[in-house]
């Protein structure tokens, strides 16, 4: 075994690590294709008009952007359980080109999966974990809550909302703190109630939840769980409430001041672009107002024209960037400093916020 | 909290407490008669789900709540019946029969409820007689309600005393302890099994309704999330007593809506552990009640979930 | 009129036929649901029943979808026998899957060969000390197995969400309720699939529960118990004893096969991870008529309409609730064509007295063993 030899393999070693190297960065060369098969897999069933719902608007518009040119697919009410990897490895096997998995808990499965598929493209929506093939994007949610908080501290008369909540994590607590910061902002006497009810999805214990608020005192809802029984409960005792994920005024014409609307559909329409003409890359995306992932629906006729214009005010300067909800000074719930005066929070700090801000009642449930 | 009295505060829970159990009751007095003949049908869950579509589809195509409660009475009759058909007529084993009727109810009631996702239905009537509405205290606990939380107390009633006091009844109990026996005497059993689980059926379907039409005016996919199984619990909870079975479901909706109004008020609570408050409870109870001993096995239905094989 | 008879004894012919007769008949039942829906019937049922059976990783998927479902089906047929009602698997799954997923996150990253095996170890004790409590319950203070069993699901499925949420969280996730992934993962049976031990695993449960319920003393019992707990009295089983054990089985197969989902497909714990296997086993271990080769078949079958499922609604959009209607048609034709199995359709009456007795087992609620005064239930 000669030098020579050692140095011809480390060279054939190099080149070849080299090249495994640029084609697992770089994928398939950045060439277009005439046509795609496009694939989604909903948490819930798309019937639940609210987050699965608003998802698979995003698939229709695809349908109608791309025409021929995509072929699409989805799989609903998959748990994100035991059986979700076999799922998204199913979509993988039976020949789909991007494959969006649009729920928390499927992050592990569809890593896992975009490891067996270097080939396929995977968009995981709300994970924080990336590889060459598979994407994560999210919507800035906490920029809907800013605005429809300064509505709800403009409006109350008991000064005092209630937040229906789903489960303690950073996205909800985030919103909270949010909607509450920008209520106190215009409303120093504001109070916030939250009522965790432990589901995302469970229409007779949200309206339970919804009542116990209201005998409160409450005169306002906020939720953060995907049913719209709330605002049919605000609707039905003609106080207000705030639609969530999709535009829920059909079931309170009255009560629905505005909803923080999801729309998916730009975000779909880019990134299946991208993939047909061959310019797709993994990254980590969070749009929000100013990308139109997250949208307002249309002002509710109650709201006062001043409060309209300040609420309206608001959304435009988080489009243009020159508002961000967490704006310092901002101290923990504890007193402690957070933000320091006109410091804005990381997106780190908001996607593992687990405090509530100074002025909030209740403890965050751990 | 500070503007509202105590006494106020409580009217609130009880209230709330009565709402969230009123689709309970219906549905676990259904069940127990079912079980007082014998019958164990574990597909209370799929006969609600149903019985909630069906209600809602009816009023949102008449408009009339009346007509909705009928068809949430036949859709659930009619899932009862396919039950029946299976585990008395063709003998199929009544837990798999039970468990397949839920996944059935909650796919069948899936894709009936395809076009209604995103309407909502009209008020339900309550009940308002002039004036007494406003009387405090009793004025919201007693007079406030909706007309089908009467019609549950009536129907706990109607049942309560058809199963002790009626020939009826005696016949149910008779073929619920000892289906042989029954038979010998020239009872009908599988006819009087058969009219059990219908009743079962139909008030399970009421209890759907209840959700879909009262509760929370909408159809949602899945939106008994569970019910049918709490419903199942309480008639082993209420030893098979109708009354029982009314105050463990009162029980169970005052702990539900009792933590909630805890976390409304501000108090320190972990929303998870609270959340396995109501089973835990039902869990002590049951210990507790059943440390009676003799008189929770006196009620048990003997020949519960047994089938009946004419011999003769 | 027809008129059911007795067979004097179960018909052999049948007993292999019934499950055919339901194939053809939900076959039929479907497709008249699917042109209804406005798809291609034999298109939709030839994706359901037939599609996931020609790739290999449609059966190695197969197997997957089916070891837990197997397993709990078997722990669950014994207790079945004896007539103890155990309906809270889905709740030993729930804590066997915490009991051994908390272990590998005690002692992260520690790892070795040591590790998956003392974490099954744990997942059972986990599952059956679940179990434990109903047992304890019924033996000690006379509680229905059936409720508490039920109410310790959610208590389970709860405590999971609760841990997840908080201790076992995973320090690097941001706050999301997961915990980390495990150090360690189950060994896969065929490579470039899914396919793991698990099935090997159950099918061994399946041979155990074989030999014993039909060889050894065990088994006898169990089934004395469940037939005719007065003579298994009069023969002096301890009926406790017999309690306690079918408790303790059932409990332990179902947390081993938590802990395997949780160490195998997911790799996690996460709070949905109780996926309704505990209810769906129920089901396999009646399809398969309590028999372990019954509930091996009956798993498999069970896999096949869930993954058949999701390949219809991929291919041609077949919604979810179709396919849970499906499934229920499917369960009800199976469970009805049992009846031939025992008896017999006669279509004119018939003046044959039928055989006193039957030998179809009572799936009955146990009765108290106490010896019962015939009083009559008051109310």
């Amino acid at each position: 075994m000669g030098p020579m030899f050692t140095r011809l393999g480390r060279l054939a070693m190099a080149v070849l690590i080299a090249t495994l190297v640029a084609a697992s960065l770089a994928g398939p060369p950045a060439l277009g294709q005439s046509k795609a098969k496009v694939s989604f897999v909903y948490v819930g069933p798309i019937g639940d008009h609210g987050w699965s719902y608003q998802h698979h608007q995003g698939l229709l518009a695809l349908q109608k952007e791309f025409g021929d040119r995509i072929e699409t697919s989805f799989v609903e009410n998959v748990p994100e359980g035991p059986d979700a990897e076999r799922v998204i490895d199913q979509l993988a096997a039976s020949g789909s080109n991007i494959i969006f998995t649009t729920s928390f808990g499927f992050m592990n499965p569809t890593v896992k999966v975009a490891a067996r598929y270097p080939n396929v493209k995977f968009e995981h929506a709300t994970g924080f974990k990336q590889a060459p093939n598979l994407a994560t994007y999210n919507a800035r949610f906490y920029e809907g809550r800013h605005v429809i908080g300064l509505i709800a501290g403009k409006m109350t008369k008991t000064n005092l909302v209630g937040y229906i909540g789903s489960f303690p994590i950073p996205e909800v607590v985030m919103g909270i703190n949010s909607a509450y910061l920008a209520a106190k902002s215009v409303n120093p006497n504001v109070k916030f109630r939250v009522v965790w009810v432990s589901s995302w999805f469970d229409p007779g214990k949200e309206t339970d939840a919804a009542k116990a608020l209201v005998d409160q005192g409450a005169d306002i809802l906020m939720q953060h769980t995907d049913s719209p029984a709330p605002v049919k409960y605000a609707e039905d005792k003609g106080i207000f409430a705030f639609g969530q994920s999709s535009d829920m005024a059909q079931f309170g014409p009255n009560a629905q001041l505005t909803a923080i609307v999801d729309d998916w559909r730009p975000y779909y329409i880019r990134r299946v672009g991208a993939l047909l003409d061959g310019t797709w890359k993994s990254g980590d995306v969070w749009d929000g107002i100013k990308q139109g992932t997250v949208a307002l629906s249309p002002w509710s006729k109650k709201i006062p024209p001043d409060v309209v214009a300040m609420a309206g005010k608001a959304r435009d300067a988080i489009a243009a960037g020159t508002l961000h909800p967490f704006t310092g000074p901002i101290n923990k719930q504890d007193g402690t400093a957070w933000l320091k005066a006109r410091e804005t929070a990381s997106d780190k700090d908001l996607l593992s916020m687990n405090f509530y801000v100074e002025g909030m009642e209740g403890a965050l449930p751990k | 909290m500070e503007q509202f009295a105590l006494w106020d505060l409580i009217v609130n829970i009880l209230v709330g407490a009565m709402i969230a159990a009123t689709p309970l009751v219906l549905a676990a007095t259904g069940e127990l008669v079912a079980e007082r003949a014998g019958v164990l049908n574990l597909g209370v869950e799929g006969m609600m789900v149903v019985g909630a579509i069906a209600g809602f589809s009816a009023v949102i195509a008449t408009g009339s709540a009346a007509l909705a409660l009928l068809a949430a009475v036949v859709a659930g009759s009619a899932m009862a019946l396919l039950f029946a058909v299976l585990a008395l007529t063709l003998r199929a084993n009544q837990v798999a029969s039970g468990l397949a009727l839920t996944m059935f109810g909650l796919g069948l009631s899936a894709l009936w409820g395809q076009g209604y996702s995103g309407l909502s239905a009209p008020a339900f009537p309550r009940l308002s007689v002039a004036g007494l509405g406003d009387l405090p205290v009793v004025g919201k606990l007693v007079f406030g309600h909706d007309l089908l939380v009467y019609l549950s107390l009536a129907l706990v009633a109607a049942v309560a005393w058809a199963l002790a006091r009626t020939r009826l009844g005696l016949v149910v109990r008779a073929v619920g302890e000892n289906h042989d026996a029954a038979y010998t005497l020239g009872y009908p059993v599988i006819a009087v099994r058969y009219l059990a689980t219908l009743v079962g059926g139909a008030m399970a379907g009421l209890g759907g309704a209840y959700l879909s039409l009262v509760q929370t005016p909408l159809w949602v996919e899945r939106m008994t999330a569970g019910r049918g199984w709490i419903a199942l619990a309480l008639v082993v909870f209420a030893a098979w007593r109708p009354w029982r079975a009314l105050a463990g479901a009162y029980l169970f909706g005052g702990i539900t809506v009792l933590q909630l109004h805890s976390q409304a008020l501000g108090l320190k609570v972990d929303a998870q552990l609270l959340a396995m408050l109501p089973y835990l409870a039902t869990i002590a109870v049951l210990v507790a009640v059943s440390r009676e001993g003799v008189r929770l096995r006196l009620n048990a239905p003997a020949c519960l979930g047994k089938p009946f094989y004419a011999t003769a | 009129m027809p008129r059911l008879e007795a067979r004097p004894q179960p018909s052999r012919l049948m007993f292999y036929a019934t499950p055919l007769i339901a194939i053809l008949f939900t076959l039929a039942a479907g497709g008249v649901l699917f042109a209804l829906l406005k798809k291609p019937p034999l298109e939709a049922l030839a994706l359901i029943f037939i599609r996931p059976l020609t790739s290999v990783r449609g059966l190695a998927e197969l197997t997957v979808k089916a070891a837990p479902l197997i397993l709990i089906a078997i722990g669950l047929a014994a207790g079945f026998r004896a007539g103890v009602w155990n309906i809270g698997a889905e709740g030993q799954y729930t804590v066997g899957a915490l009991a051994g997923g908390s272990l590998a996150l005690a002692v992260y990253p520690v790892t070795g060969w040591w590790l998956l095996p003392l974490m099954s170890l744990a997942g059972i004790i986990g599952g059956a000390a679940w179990a434990a409590i109903p047992a304890l319950l019924r033996s000690r203070f006379n509680a229905n197995e059936i409720l508490v069993s039920l109410m310790l699901n959610y208590v389970a499925v709860f405590l999971l969400g609760s841990l997840v949420h908080g201790p076992l969280r995973d320090p690097d996730g941001l706050n999301f309720p997961e915990s980390r992934l495990f150090q360690t993962a189950l060994p896969l049976i065929v490579p470039g699939t899914r396919a793991h031990v698990g099935f090997v695993v159950a099918l061994i449960a399946a041979l155990v529960a074989w030999v014993l319920m039909e060889w050894h003393l065990l088994g006898f019992q169990i089934k004395v118990l469940g037939q005719a707990p007065g003579a298994a009295r009069f023969a002096g089983f301890s009926e406790p004893r017999l309690v306690w054990l079918c408790f303790l089985v059932s409990g332990g197969c179902a947390g081993l096969a938590g802990l395997f989902e949780a160490t195998g497909p997911v790799g996690q714990l996460v709070p949905a991870l109780p996926a309704g296997y505990g209810f769906t086993g129920i089901i396999v271990a009646f399809l398969g008529r309590l028999h372990p080769a019954g509930i091996v078949l009956a798993g498999l079958l069970m896999a096949l309409t869930y993954i058949g499922g999701e390949t219809a609604q991929i291919s041609m959009s077949l919604p979810s609730a179709a396919t849970a209607v499906f499934q229920g048609m499917f369960l009800f034709f199976l469970l009805a064509s049992d009846l031939l199995v025992n008896y017999r359709v006669r279509w004119r009456s018939h003046t044959q007295p039928a055989p006193a007795g039957h030998t179809v087992p009572d799936m009955a609620l146990p009765r108290s063993t106490s010896a019962q005064p015939s009083a009559q239930p008051g109310e």
